[in-house]
């Protein structure tokens, strides 16, 4: 009863969505506003209808209710509650309610909050917006529908598969949802732009926000995935270049080049046309992803169960939205007037290249994740393109992007003095440089990368903050508490990010130079050496979880002396779990923190000799990932409260404070 | 219209097409590599209780269905009723009992019934993988020269039974009894 109301919730979207897409851009085009005014509470009632049909499907997976095919599919009674929810996206069907329901969020929070936008231009951001959705909503009603009964019904489910069964995956997929679907504004306002042909620093104003937003999502989904096959997988490798890795990754350089370049928008009134393309193609990449997830044409560890008729339908949808705003985009992107003039030395020169480097970093992931496709497509051969290929290609486009990215926040707007501003960065290059050279005399084993990487991410880190230390401190030391204070939120906001850029750069510097690996074969008693410390082997033991039985290992952690043992510091717990719904093994590494990194230990097989192979690892300066990320996300939330998103938001509490607008910039919004 | 700003389209286009041939390709075709070879050397003792044993010589002379199955299998669980039925048409069928203890895998099919003719425990789970076994359960169609012609991997239901599996044992069967005649 309940599948059959998410089924009927769906079809009902389904309508709204088609009227939505074509009543309001009628209206728009001829100025009807009782067509226009349609648009809001369509994408009101969408939305309501697509949490309808997921909490339905949600209701089915924590019931159990087994007549219902993904349920029984990918669900098992065993299961703690957790994953019973979270398994509502563990599947094909599921996860693309999830995406339906993001996508009609963001439309419904355009027809919520979007009450100071230009009628017309809402009108047809929230059609479009609709075209997407009755995409989304025709795919999963004609080929994946989430309701579908089963008969007999099963009295067992399948199961989740094991390694899903964590709770940084379960929550990962919906960052990563709320990210490439956040996108799908930006290209909703650049499609509705294009067919308004204007594009002024309002519009941007307007989309910039939408993407950062999405991008802070985004970026914490690529995080939470990389950080739970860190400690997941159990050889804790962070990034694979796995192609549904890098289907994330493009939109999030396409993203990450989309924010830039709509700073330019909103501040210079030019790169119009540069920055409607790149909303789009980043959206495009979104969708590309998607496709490469479900129709098969790529293996990778990540793949849904893929169905050719599925990936058809994609690919015709994709032909759809991808080809249209792109033939859009050729005929009407001459209409975009320019705006201001530049210099190539500027602030806009450097954005410019900032947008040019990730550009040419996202085609080179592209091309290196689709060129199996081709040959395979050409010649029939099967290749495999490796982290070798990305790690030649992708790095070597970082580094003069990674070099840059400090100089750009201090040259002005529209021309530049490059001169002037490396000798405001003198001694950040001194502080850097002499980092790397303490490094140099200091460690062992280092290499030309790796003291380059030193010195980088000491350059990125110091520079970044280098435009605050200005802000603050330009009129010397008096009044440097006020202006402390009056820091617009962005600057804050940019010198996060940014340095978070450098914490990563510096944790994968010393991560991937000074890791050290040990294996050995391990009986009870036996020692083994891993950086500093000594891990003992006291006892395996079988322990029993919820839905799966374990093999414990005991270990003790003493630090390493030259005879006899210390005290023992810490003890580790790692697992091998087997479950009972499934075939599959997982390893539960034991990971623990220190202040130089992270010990992590792996027990393996048993040589059914009372032995057991012992993998040990010292991962130092791995946690700087991580929170050069969260920098990163960080830098994007305290950018999305700076006063102008604010001051652009609801019109209503602005007519009351007119002290806000003669700060903020004019706009044709309001 | 500037030709330049076309240019993304173009790139689309030739992404799309690229796309659209890579969609008949099918890399996951890869695994099923058996299909027209030989079934792989082996010989297994039978569960305990359920014998005979299976070896690989014993696949040949007739067409014949093996069934990779486990106690800990809930999938096999499921589809173990339809090998009763199958067993009943008088079409030889054979389990192979993958990664299992004797123990559990006896009780199993002493609770459930035993449709197989012969069974091979394959205990460390060595000849699953000869036979490229990936998840459990599988089932193969061997023909009469004891070569794979069909793998179906999951469990099987009655549509893949009626509309794949039969139909196969049939064709085969069929191709025997005119090379036989």
């Amino acid at each position: 009863m309940v599948a059959e109301l998410g089924h009927f919730a769906l079809i009902v979207a389904m309508v709204v969505a088609a009227v939505q897409a074509t009543v309001p851009l009628v209206g728009a085009a001829r100025g009807a506003d009782e067509l226009i005014a349609v648009a809001r509470p369509a994408a009101l009632i969408q939305f309501l209808m697509a949490g309808v049909a997921f909490f339905a499907l949600m209701y089915c997976f924590v019931q159990s209710d087994f007549s219902v095919l993904t349920v029984f599919q990918s669900s098992h009674s065993l299961k703690p509650l957790l994953y019973k929810v979270t398994g509502v996206w563990g599947n094909h069907e599921g996860s693309l309610l999830l995406w339906i329901l993001i996508l009609t969020g963001f439309g419904a929070a355009v027809a919520a909050f979007g009450t100071n936008l230009p009628p017309t231009l809402a009108a047809r951001v929230l059609a479009v917006q609709a075209m997407i959705g009755v995409g989304f909503l025709a795919f999963i009603l004609f080929t994946s529908n989430p309701f579908e009964r089963v008969f007999p019904v099963p009295l067992e489910g399948r199961g989740l598969n094991p390694l899903l069964q964590d709770p940084g995956l379960a929550i990962h997929p919906p960052f990563l949802y709320l990210g490439y679907v956040g996108f799908s504004l930006a290209f909703s306002f650049a499609v509705a732009a294009l067919i308004e042909g204007r594009v002024d620093p309002a519009w941007a104003r307007w989309v910039r926000p939408w993407t950062l937003a999405a991008w802070c999502f985004l970026t914490t989904g690529i995080t939470l995935g990389s950080w739970w096959a860190y400690y997941e997988l159990g050889w804790g490798g962070f990034w694979f270049w796995d192609p549904v890795e890098n289907a994330s990754f493009m939109p999030w350089l396409a993203g990450t080049a989309l924010l830039h370049s709509a700073i330019v928008v909103e501040r210079r009134d030019t790169l119009k046309a540069w920055t409607i393309l790149l909303a789009i193609l980043t959206f495009s990449l979104s969708l590309l992803g998607t496709f490469i997830v479900r129709s098969g044409v790529l293996t990778s560890v990540h793949a849904f169960a893929t169905d050719p008729a599925r990936g058809l339908f994609i690919l015709g949808f994709l032909v759809v939205v991808i080809g249209g705003s792109l033939a859009l985009f050729a005929v009407r992107a001459p209409a975009l007037k320019a705006g201001g003039l530049f210099a190539p030395i500027s602030r806009e020169g450097a954005l410019v290249l900032n947008n040019l480097l990730l550009a040419t970093a996202c085609a080179t992931v592209l091309l290196g994740t689709l060129y199996p496709l081709f040959l395979d497509a050409l010649t029939g051969e099967k290749v495999s393109v490796g982290p070798p290929f990305f790690n030649a290609t992708f790095g070597p486009l970082m580094v003069p992007l990674l070099v840059a990215m400090v100089v750009g926040p201090l040259l002005p707007w529209k021309r530049g003095d490059l001169r002037g501003a490396l000798e405001r960065l003198r001694f950040t290059f001194l502080v850097a440089a002499s980092a790397g050279v303490t490094v140099y005399a200091m460690a062992t084993d280092t290499s030309l990368a790796a003291i380059g990487g030193i010195i980088l991410a000491t350059w990125i880190i110091l520079g970044g903050l280098r435009p605050l230390y200005e802000r603050v401190f330009r009129g010397g030391v008096a009044g440097s508490a006020e202006r402390l204070r009056a820091l617009p939120r962005s600057a804050i906001g940019m010198a996060f990010a940014h340095c978070g850029i450098g914490v990563i750069v510096m944790g994968l510097t010393v991560l991937l130079t000074w890791q050290v690996e040990r294996d050995q074969v391990m009986r009870v008693g036996d020692a083994m050496n891993v950086s500093g410390y000594t891990i003992v082997l006291r006892g395996v033991q079988s322990a029993a979880g919820p839905n799966y039985v374990a093999q414990r290992a005991n270990f003790d952690v003493h630090r390493t002396r030259s005879e006899g043992l210390g005290p023992v510091l810490m003890t580790l717990h790692p697992e091998k779990r087997s479950y009972v719904d499934s075939p599959q093994v997982t390893t539960e590494a034991a990971i623990e923190p220190t202040v130089m990194g992270d010990l992590y230990v792996v027990v393996g097989d048993a040589d059914g000799t009372g032995g057991y192979a012992v993998r040990g690892y010292f991962k130092p300066f791995v946690h700087w990932l991580w929170f050069g990320a969260a920098l990163m996300v960080a830098g994007g939330v305290v950018s999305l409260t700076d006063r102008r998103h604010r001051v652009g938001a609801p019109s209503a509490r602005k007519s009351r404070d007119p002290g806000a607008l003669a700060g903020a910039h004019p706009s044709a919004a309001e | 219209m500037r030709p330049a700003l076309a240019v993304p389209l173009v790139v689309f286009v030739v992404v799309a097409i690229a796309l659209a041939v890579g969609l008949g390709l099918k890399p996951r075709e890869i695994p099923s590599a058996l299909i027209g070879k030989p079934v792989p050397t082996f010989a297994l003792e039978p569960v305990q209780d359920f014998g005979p044993g299976l070896s690989s010589e014993n696949l040949k002379g007739q067409v014949a269905i093996v069934n990779v199955f486990a106690s800990w299998c809930v999938p096999c669980r499921v589809e173990h009723g339809l090998w009763a039925e199958v067993a009943k048409l008088g079409i030889p069928i054979y389990g192979l009992n993958y990664k299992d203890t004797p123990k559990n895998a006896s009780a199993w099919l002493a609770q459930l019934g035993n449709p197989y003719s012969r069974t091979g425990a394959d205990l460390g789970g060595r000849v699953g993988i000869d036979w490229g076994v990936y998840g459990v359960p599988e089932t193969f169609v061997v023909d009469e020269h004891g070569m794979i012609q069909l793998k179906f991997i999951g469990p099987v239901d009655r549509a893949a039974l009626d509309n794949q599996i039969l139909p196969k044992v049939r064709e085969l069967q069929s191709k025997a009894a005119r090379a036989a005649g």
